[in-house]
C-alpha cells in the first residue's frame, strides 16, 4: 500500500475498512517455504486450524493450498501434520530455490 | 450466521464454512501462539461479538495504522483496562436492550495478555468479575512481557531468564514461582473459569462457548508460546503448549458453580517438566551443572500445583 499523507489521512486515524491488514503482504517475511504433497494429505486440517496468519486456503471442507502472501514460514502446520504412512504432506523448504 | 439453537458442530470440516474473523497481513511474529487463539476463539462463537483488547503484542501487531486484522468491533483503550473497556461496552449494551434499541444477542470478550491481565490489569479485571458482567475474559499467557521486550511479568515460571531477571553468577533466572490467576479468579466466584490450549482447539472451543453461554462473568487463561521469549522454534508453538499440558505445567481444567473437573489428566503418562523445559532457550541455565536443586525445585512446584489440582476436584465432587 501507497504511504497516504496528511491530507489523504482519514479523519482522527480511524481505519475504515475491517480486516483490510489482509491488504499486507507478510509473504516477505518468509525464509522457509511450506510445500504441500497432496497425496499424502488426509484432509485432516490441523494445518489450517493451527495457522497463526490464516494462510491455509481451504475450500468445501478440504485444504487447497496455501496463501503465500501472508504465510510467514513459521512451520508450525509441517510440524503438526501427520501425513499419511510416516510421509509428511507439508515439507518446508528454503525460500528462493 | 446460524442462531444459537443451531450452533456450527465443533469439527474443522464444519468449522471451514466460518468466516475467519482475524485476517492474515496482522504482524504478529512468524509462529506466534496468540493468532492461533484468536482465531479458535472467534471460530468458536456463532452470535456477533465485541471484543475489548488491553495493549500487548496482540493489540499493537493486529492494528498498525492504517490496518487493522479484525472483522469484528474490536476497542482498545489503555493497557490496564481490558476488563473495564468490556464492561463498559456490555453495560450499555443491556441498557440498550432494555430501551428496546438493540434486538440482537451479543456477546462480549476482553483479551490481554499476561502483563494485562495478572499484572497491570488486575484490578480492572477482578472489578469487572465481581460486579458480574456479561462477558468472558481472555488471557492469552506467554508468560512476560514479550511485546516491550522480555520482561519479567508475574506470569513468567520460576527460573525463567528474562531481560530484567538475567541469570547471572548471582541470580539464575526467576527467583520467585508464578501467580496462578485463573484459581484467583475461580476464587471471585465467576461464573465460569477455566484454562485451555491451542492444541486441543475442541477443548479450547467448547470451553468458549461454555462460558459465553454461563450467566454471568467468565474468564479463561490460554496457554500461549512466544518463540521469541521462550527462546524456541518458530515452527514449535503448538508442540510447546502440547507439551504444557502433558507436563501439567498448564492442566486443562474448568471450575463451574463451585465444582472443579480437570479436563485431561495424563495419569501414568504425565511427562517430566524437563520435557517442556528442554526445547525452551530461557531455561537452559536449568540444565547447567550445579543447577540441579533448581531443576528439581521446578519438578515439585509443578507436582504441588498439580496435587492440589486433583485435590480440589475431589473435594468438589457432589
Amino acid at each position: 500500500m501507497k504511504q497516504m499523507n496528511w491530507k489523504e489521512l482519514p479523519h482522527a486515524g480511524t481505519v475504515l475498512k475491517a480486516g483490510n491488514a489482509n491488504e499486507y503482504k507478510t509473504g516477505s517475511w518468509r525464509s522457509l517455504k511450506p510445500r504441500w504433497i497432496e497425496e499424502n494429505c488426509i484432509q485432516c486440517l490441523f494445518c489450517w486450524v493451527y495457522c497463526p496468519d490464516s494462510a491455509v486456503s481451504v475450500k468445501d471442507e478440504k485444504m487447497t493450498g496455501f496463501d503465500y502472501d501472508h504465510c510467514k514460514g513459521c512451520g508450525v502446520c509441517a510440524m503438526e501434520c501427520p501425513g499419511k504412512k510416516g510421509n509428511k504432506a507439508i515439507v518446508m523448504e528454503e525460500e528462493g530455490k | 450466521m446460524s442462531t444459537p439453537t443451531q450452533e456450527t458442530p465443533l469439527t474443522l470440516k464444519a468449522l471451514t464454512h466460518k468466516p475467519v474473523h482475524l485476517t492474515g497481513g496482522h504482524r504478529m511474529c512468524s509462529g506466534c501462539g496468540a493468532p492461533t487463539i484468536v482465531r479458535q476463539v472467534l471460530m468458536a462463537i456463532d452470535e456477533p461479538v465485541v471484543i475489548a483488547n488491553a495493549t500487548g503484542c496482540l493489540e499493537v501487531s493486529t492494528c498498525l495504522f492504517p490496518y487493522t486484522a479484525w472483522q469484528v468491533p474490536w476497542m482498545h483503550s489503555a493497557f490496564e483496562n481490558a476488563a473495564a473497556t468490556a464492561s463498559g461496552i456490555e453495560t450499555m449494551y443491556r441498557s440498550l436492550r432494555k430501551q428496546g434499541k438493540l434486538k440482537k444477542e451479543m456477546k462480549f470478550i476482553a483479551f490481554g495478555g499476561d502483563g494485562g491481565t495478572y499484572d497491570i490489569g488486575f484490578q480492572a479485571l477482578s472489578g469487572a468479575m465481581e460486579r458480574g458482567h456479561q462477558l468472558l475474559y481472555i488471557c492469552y499467557d506467554n508468560g512476560a512481557y514479550m511485546n516491550t521486550g522480555i520482561q519479567r511479568s508475574s506470569a513468567t515460571p520460576f527460573g525463567a531468564d528474562t531481560t530484567t531477571q538475567p541469570v547471572g553468577s548471582k541470580i539464575q533466572g526467576k527467583t520467585q514461582r508464578r501467580k496462578d490467576l485463573t484459581r484467583i479468579m475461580a476464587a471471585h466466584n465467576v461464573a465460569y473459569a477455566a484454562q485451555a490450549s491451542p492444541h486441543n482447539w475442541k477443548d479450547l472451543m467448547t470451553k468458549v462457548r461454555k462460558a459465553l453461554a454461563t450467566n454471568g462473568p467468565a474468564y479463561m487463561g490460554v496457554v500461549s508460546p512466544c518463540n521469541r521469549g521462550w527462546r524456541s522454534q518458530t515452527n514449535d508453538s503448538i508442540l510447546l503448549s502440547r507439551l504444557a499440558v502433558d507436563t501439567c505445567y498448564w492442566p486443562l481444567y474448568e471450575v463451574q458453580d463451585g465444582k472443579w473437573t480437570i479436563n485431561y489428566d495424563p495419569k501414568d503418562r504425565k511427562k517430566p517438566i524437563t520435557e517442556w523445559l528442554k526445547p525452551q532457550g530461557r531455561f537452559k541455565h536449568l540444565f547447567a551443572p550445579g543447577n540441579e536443586a533448581l531443576l528439581a525445585r521446578f519438578q515439585e512446584l509443578v507436582d504441588q500445583d498439580w496435587e492440589s489440582l486433583r485435590k480440589l476436584q475431589e473435594m468438589s465432587k457432589s
